[in-house]
């Protein structure tokens, strides 16, 4: 036998134990002790009742919410089944794919047939499948675009929508680390915070 | 470029520049026999180690126990993993069976087995329709370790055949450099980096699918998990595969801009502080430092390449949307400069973790990452293996720069002869065979075109290419409009890992040996400059030309001919 394949065997279950059990536990035990919510995945509840993840995308789709990125995730059918968080992904869909342009062109109809009154340009992340499927946030230009439609269906003035807009707006981190976003699922919660007229 | 995207690729770049020399010098320390507060914390772990599997630290190992070591470490855990995969069901602990949905063939078990024991990570699986915790966590997370310290004891092997002075058979101890990078480097900083992660909000909970009522109603599925653990070894290894199956754009995964500038940091700084830890081995900081020039200059190409091209806008968009960047298939949170950045870290750096899609790319952009792969990955690259194959490239450079001035090629007082060409060269054929041979048995059988989606021609031959390319260069991206769990694709993507990983990792501890049995020659006034401008300049067009001869006409018929039809 050759003489390494006793230290090749021994090295593997030892750093099994080592980086495959213990290293985890320990990991899981600090991460419990210091960021018990982020370990446990951000779960936000309203009432007492679990509603989500603010990391995790839902699907929204009534005139008076918020709408998210589209997401091509697929049920354990195969079949198409936006947000499901159990099976992330994209679409995968070339920018040459006759598919991906009927999707858009689907999309931008939808989103101007729930809005015939706003006429300005639609943001590229309200008609592009996210990467995760998953993805919470959109541009907060995509927030503005849609402000006029949630305000008319919820009786709200619009300057007030705007404004939560805004104070729902994250800047890139530090100033400059990535792009300013606004979390579609805190923002919509907030929406229903406010009282009805 | 706008303003705050040059700003973040600067900052990056920037903080490898100052993070190379101690990261160099650390190394360096490590693997020279003090690893100081650490060493008198864990050296009793270390020595029950040594003494388990019965080896003597100090003692030397010629290149082909080295090799044996090397091969043999990453065919157990292959084995192991395999074992693991297979008997996953019988496994206790969360995900609960019925959400796993993908059924762990016997195809794919072999293949994912390889896949991260040979540090590529490509996988034809989704983490939370496929695996449990227990699997993820003693399987996955440990071949993370192995396969990143093993590449990184390559590396010490390969850089101690141009250090050493006098004739010798030894490069070293093998098993003492592996353990001793996990122990001592991958280990704490793994841990130190996954805590940063998870207080970012990436998920380390032991549960199983959570099943929530979302805000309107409905049901959602939750998958949650130790994702930390793994998400932060994946980029230390230089391995890449995700928890999820979204991987880096998984929200839960890579939850904000800090955490994939950390993860690409943690790519990255590894494997170019080797080119100061060589410096500083062979007394020549000057060439250690020109290496680090030029995996900086074809980064920073990749860069620029991948930002124009993700920048345009896509042909899919109607008129009535506004300008932007090609969105599809990439996260509101990254944007494009920290897509790009992940895209080129990961892509140079044997390292699949994406935060997009690599599958809805431009096909200009798609063909940058592809590129990068087909360099071999030498730009900072994979950990231990981007280094070997810059200095491969520069052992090919100097035997093209005496060939012209009519010197006998030497490199680090190393005279280059037949036998050290022949392995280099060897070496640089591994990936066109590889690649080539199996692309074409793909577009040429029924099995192999069953993996294609309904996306145009060019595009198709791109997903096959950048399929093998990644496989065989061990970084494991994926086009995801490949359909790649087949016994067709999971065999032949199997065959390439292999080849990538063991076929190149034995012709470098080859050519190390050959190394290390030449007396090093004192520098002379007939020696090449290789720290110099001159010799940088010659070992950036060698790493191209050598690419560009092997892969043109694939690049021309998949990226080049896409892109022509794409925007009429």
């Amino acid at each position: 036998m050759n003489p390494q394949v006793r230290p090749a065997l021994i090295a593997f279950l030892t750093l099994t134990v080592l980086t495959g059990l213990a290293y985890p536990l320990l990991l899981a035990g600090l991460a419990r002790m210091a960021f018990p919510d982020q370990a446990a995945g951000s779960l936000i509840r309203k009432d007492g009742r679990l509603v989500g993840s603010r990391l995790i995308e839902q699907v929204f789709t009534g005139q008076g919410d918020f709408w998210g990125r589209p997401s091509a995730t697929l049920g354990a059918d195969g079949q198409p089944l936006p947000c499901n968080a159990a099976n992330s992904g994209g679409a995968n869909l070339a920018p040459g794919n006759p598919a991906l342009r009927q999707a858009i062109l689907a999309r931008v109809a939808a989103l101007r047939a729930a809005d015939p009154e706003q006429p300005g340009p639609i943001p590229v992340d309200l008609v592009t499948a996210s990467g995760s499927g998953l993805d919470p946030h959109i541009s907060p230009g995509a927030a503005l675009y849609q402000a006029h439609r949630v305000a008319k269906a919820r009786g709200l003035g619009e300057a007030e929508v705007l404004a939560l807009v805004r104070s729902h707006t994250e800047s890139p981190q530090f100033g400059f680390l990535g792009e300013a976003r606004v979390n579609v699922l805190e923002l919509n919660l907030a929406l229903d915070a406010i009282p009805a007229r | 470029m706008v303003p705050p995207d040059l700003a973040q690729y600067a900052l990056f770049l920037g903080l490898v520049l100052l993070a190379t020399p101690p990261a160099g010098r650390a190394m360096e320390r490590i693997f020279t026999g003090d690893a100081g507060f650490l060493e008198r914390l864990l050296g009793p772990l270390e020595r029950g180690i040594y003494r388990l599997m019965g080896v003597d630290p100090k003692a030397g190992m010629d290149w082909k126990e080295q090799a044996w070591a090397f091969c043999l470490t990453g065919l157990a855990g292959a084995a192991g993993l395999f074992g693991l995969l297979m008997l996953q069901q019988h496994l206790p602990g969360p995900p609960s069976t019925p959400s796993l949905t993908t059924p762990m063939t016997w195809d794919l078990a072999l293949n994912t087995a390889v896949s991260f024991a040979t540090g590529t990570t490509w996988q034809a699986y989704s983490g939370e329709t496929t695996l449990r915790h227990a699997t993820q966590m003693l399987g996955l997370v440990t071949q993370g370790f192995l396969a990143g310290g093993t590449g990184l004891a390559l590396g010490m092997a390969f850089i101690r055949g141009f250090a050493c002075r006098k004739e010798t058979r030894s490069l070293g101890n093998f098993w003492a450099d592996f353990i001793r990078g996990v122990l001592y480097l991958l280990l704490p900083l793994a841990l130190l980096l996954a805590l940063a992660l998870v207080g970012q909000g990436t998920v380390m909970a032991f549960r199983d699918h959570l099943a929530l009522t979302p805000l309107r109603g409905g049901r959602q599925l939750l998958a949650l998990g130790p994702a930390a653990a793994l998400e932060s070894i994946k980029n230390l290894g230089s391995n890449g595969g995700g928890f999820f199956a979204a991987n880096g754009a998984h929200p839960l995964a890579n939850p904000t801009p800090l955490t994939n500038f950390l993860g690409m940091l943690a790519i990255v700084i590894l494997p170019a502080g080797l080119t100061h830890t060589f410096g500083r081995m062979t007394r020549r900081r000057d060439a250690g430092w020109m290496l680090f020039a030029v995996m900086t200059l074809l980064f920073t190409l990749g860069l620029c390449g991948l930002h124009v091209a993700e920048a345009a806008r896509s042909a899919a968009l109607p008129a009535a949307v506004a300008p932007g960047p090609n969105l599809e298939g990439k996260e509101v949170r990254f944007g494009l400069a920290q897509t790009v950045l992940a895209g080129v870290a990961s892509s140079n750096g044997a390292c699949g973790s994406s935060a997009a899609q690599p599958g809805s790319f431009s096909p200009l952009g798609g063909g940058v990452l592809l590129f990068n792969m087909l360099l071999g990955e030498v730009a900072y690259g994979g950990l231990g293996t981007g280094l070997v194959g810059m200095l491969m490239a520069a052992l090919v450079a100097v035997f093209l720069g005496g060939l012209m001035i009519g010197r006998s090629p030497e490199y680090m007082g190393k005279a280059v002869r037949a036998r050290e060409v022949r392995l280099a060269i060897l070496y640089a054929l591994i990936m066109p065979l590889t690649v080539l041979a199996l692309s074409a048995v793909a577009v040429a059988t029924r099995a192999g075109q069953a993996g294609f989606s309904g996306n145009p021609g060019a595009r198709q031959f791109t997903e096959v290419v950048f399929a093998y390319a990644s496989c065989a260069a061990n970084n494991g991206q994926a086009m995801g409009g490949l359909s790649a769990n087949s016994p067709f694709w999971n065999l032949t993507t199997a065959l390439a890992m292999l080849l990538g990983r063991f076929g190149t990792g034995t012709l470098a501890f080859a050519l190390a040996g050959a190394l290390a049995g030449q007396r090093r020659r004192p520098r002379s006034a007939g020696s090449l400059p290789v720290g110099s401008l001159l010799f940088g300049g010659l070992l950036f067009c060698t790493v191209v030309v050598v690419t560009g001869l092997s892969f043109l006409p694939a690049l021309v018929l998949g990226p080049v001919a896409e892109s022509l039809t794409t925007f009429p």
